[in-house]
């Protein structure tokens, strides 16, 4: 079946969206920078390297444990930034309030948007606030964008990993999803999930501060680990082999995604990064990851081979091997 | 995590997969009976590690891609109903019928509301009271259970805008059909191991007796499933066709007593289409007299005209275990998890769907 109309597939971040903007939106705005599918444009000016990048921010609960819609889009903007390799520096805030929302809320999320563009080391330097009917929007949504600066020497994209390649994650994958997953749904567990909503800016630079031999770098967010590795694949014209015995998940998000019927691999992070990076500096970037806050749980979780470009291939705790595609739609939970 | 590690250790793994070797002279083929083994195998990696002569044959096993086409027809049909809210499994929602699905009549403004658990459609009924709140009763005796209870509350408090519309279906039946008939060529059933938790595995006695085929109730984690494969095997090799229960911590002979009893007091057998099968006696559950108010077919009209398959698809011959994916002409080229033609690509659960994800 052709789709006549928009639906909620795509926006999940999966094949859908990446179906819809190649097809639609690409056709229109079509420019070397949208060609790169990177989660940032790379543009200079007067000579200096920017890094330019905007993303919404529609979440439901706007409050969840971990954070909330105004911590994460700062987070989400600084991190998109982050994943070219740039110093994230000023961002624009843009509101759409839905009539009778609460201004206790609205102080509340200005109040940790604050805070995380602090902790960020980043400027809110221009806004917009929009208000419309009741029912026309849920609750708030929240667009940001932002610009950063590139050192002329760093070039990170989404095409340049290579055969050989160590691939590095910097912690433990889908706690953002199954924490909105279960709030949304009124679950409760008994231990809690939480959010892993923080800002990659600093991990980012002390990486790159390790290594030169850096080529991708990626927050697997909408779409999880399993998508970003296909795009990785996808974009640079290689393969990539993981191994799962390797990729870390905390036990009770493990239990939520079994109960669920659902595969962390394709649930959401908005605190990690995966980085694609020469084979002889992998474990000096392990170590240096390790002392910041946000890379603790850093690993190495396979690597890029020259074969079966493109796709993404995963050896199973029990030795088998099997494929990786990426996320259909949303991941929905299943009958019995 | 405790209670799973152990069943995903590659070292009790690694010494199955040598014992079934052993055991493996000749071309063997099993099916298993259960969405969720499919998806196990695949995602494990087992087809991988098995002797080439073991053929792993998925079966009728996921509840929505047996589903017929104008059962969802009727579900779409109820959709447009005035002042209706449907609630559902979240699988169904992107299930094709003959003409839309229910994630399009969403987008064109129905009322569909994905749910956990028929006591959430209850709720949504408790707080919709002047608004019809059906819930699209799908799925094998492991959901039935639940939904018979729902039912049974809602006629307790009198809530009188909640309705089923009863679609479910009993695996045993649909297991014996396949044998009889005929075009079917295994040597081993992987029996489901959740709908078994209800049933016992007593249920499988007439498929082993009558055709002589092994049965062997699985858990669903690789070495779960790797020790039923040895287990098949063994048998096999014996020439015997019993019945047996590897998932020995869920599972026993007789069933859920409680779980059953409800059953019998809500629901009642009754002849239903399966997708690929075609009308199976005595295969599907209907709400006996005393309940049988809640069923939405009482209040409005749901009947659809007969509907077709789409002449390529070979989600029934798939269903039935005579083709794989890779057999249709349909399977990639045109049909894909974002764009599917038939049931098996929909479901998460569905054969096509599992090739699709984990197949290289």
């Amino acid at each position: 079946m052709k789709h006549d109309r928009i639906l909620l597939d795509h926006g999940s971040g999966g094949r859908a969206s990446h179906d819809l903007i190649t097809s639609l939106f690409l056709p229109q705005f079509d420019n070397e920078f949208l060609r790169e599918m990177n989660d940032s444009a790379v543009m200079a000016i007067g000579g200096t390297k920017l890094a330019f990048s905007t993303d919404s921010y529609v979440v439901d609960p706007i409050f969840f444990p971990g954070g909330d819609i105004g911590s994460l889009a700062i987070h989400g903007t600084v991190n998109d930034l982050a994943m070219r390799g740039a110093r994230p520096l000023y961002l624009s805030v843009g509101f759409i309030i839905e009539e009778g929302f609460p201004m206790a809320d609205l102080k509340v999320i200005a109040g940790s948007m604050k805070n995380a563009a602090a902790r960020a080391g980043v400027v809110i330097a221009t806004g917009d606030t929009k208000v419309v009917p009741k029912g026309a929007t849920d609750k708030v949504f929240i667009n940001t964008a932002g610009i950063g600066i590139i050192d002329p020497d760093v070039n990170i994209s989404g095409q340049n990993a290579r055969p050989g390649d160590k691939i590095i994650l910097s912690g433990t994958i889908a706690d953002h999803g199954i924490t909105i997953l279960t709030c949304r749904e009124g679950l409760q567990f008994d231990a809690p999930l939480k959010s892993d909503s923080a800002p990659l800016n600093t991990l980012v630079a002390e990486m790159l501060a390790t290594s030169q031999k850096i080529n991708v770098l990626r927050d697997p967010t909408r779409g999880g680990l399993a998508t970003s590795l296909n795009e990785i694949a996808g974009q640079s014209r290689v393969g990539i082999r993981v191994h799962e015995e390797t990729i870390p998940v905390r036990p009770e998000v493990q239990a939520a995604c079994e109960l669920l019927g659902i595969d962390p691999l394709y649930l959401a992070n908005e605190g990690k990064l995966i980085a694609c990076a020469a084979a002889q500096d992998a474990g000096k970037l392990i170590d240096i990851m390790h002392k910041n806050p946000y890379g603790q749980g850093a690993c190495i979780i396979g690597e890029v081979i020259s074969d079966h470009p493109g796709k993404v291939f995963m050896k199973t705790i029990i030795g088998g091997n099997r494929i990786v595609d990426m996320l259909t739609g949303e991941p929905l939970p299943r009958i019995c | 995590m405790k209670h799973l590690d152990e069943y995903r250790d590659p070292h009790l793994a690694g010494k199955l997969i040598d014992k079934i070797k052993a055991l493996s002279h000749r071309p063997v083929r099993l099916m298993e009976v259960c969405g969720t083994h499919t998806v196990s195998i695949f995602r494990s990696g087992i087809r991988s590690l098995l002797p080439p002569d073991i053929t792993l044959l998925s079966g009728p096993g996921c509840p929505v891609c047996v589903t017929a086409t104008e059962e969802i027809d009727k579900f779409i049909k109820l959709g447009r109903q005035k002042d209706t809210i449907v609630a559902t499994f979240g699988d169904l929602v992107r299930v094709p019928g003959s003409s839309s699905s229910l994630q399009k009549e969403r987008a064109d403004g129905a009322d569909i509301r994905v749910v956990y658990s028929t006591f959430d459609a209850l709720d949504i009924a408790r707080r919709n009271p002047s608004r019809t709140v059906v819930f699209l009763a799908v799925g094998f005796e492991t959901t039935a259970p639940t939904i018979a209870a729902a039912v049974k509350e809602a006629k307790k408090e009198g809530i009188d805008n909640f309705y089923i519309i009863p679609a479910h279906k009993i695996i045993p039946p649909a297991m014996e059909a396949l044998l009889a008939g005929g075009e079917l060529a295994i040597d081993g059933f992987i029996c489901p191991g959740h709908v078994s938790v209800i049933i016992g595995a007593d249920a499988y006695r007439p498929v082993a007796d009558k055709y002589h085929i092994p049965c062997v109730v699985a858990g669903f984690e690789p070495v779960d499933i790797l020790q039923t494969i040895y287990m098949l095997l063994s048998q096999i090799e014996e020439g015997k066709a019993a019945v047996d229960i590897q998932y020995r911590r869920a599972v026993n002979f007789t069933g859920n007593e409680k779980a059953l009893a409800l059953l019998s007091e809500v629901f009642k057998t009754c002849d239903a289409p399966w997708r690929g099968l075609g009308t199976i006696p005595d295969s599907g559950l209907r709400l006996k007299d005393n309940y049988r108010a809640l069923d939405i077919e009482t209040k409005f009209d749901l009947t659809v005209p007969r509907t077709q398959d789409h002449p390529g698809c070979s989600c029934g011959d798939i269903l039935r275990g005579v083709k794989t994916p890779l057999d249709c002409v349909l399977y990639r080229k045109v049909c894909t998890p974002s764009n599917p033609y038939g049931p098996c690509m929909v479901s998460t659960e569905g054969t096509c769907a599992a090739y699709y994800k984990y197949h290289d």
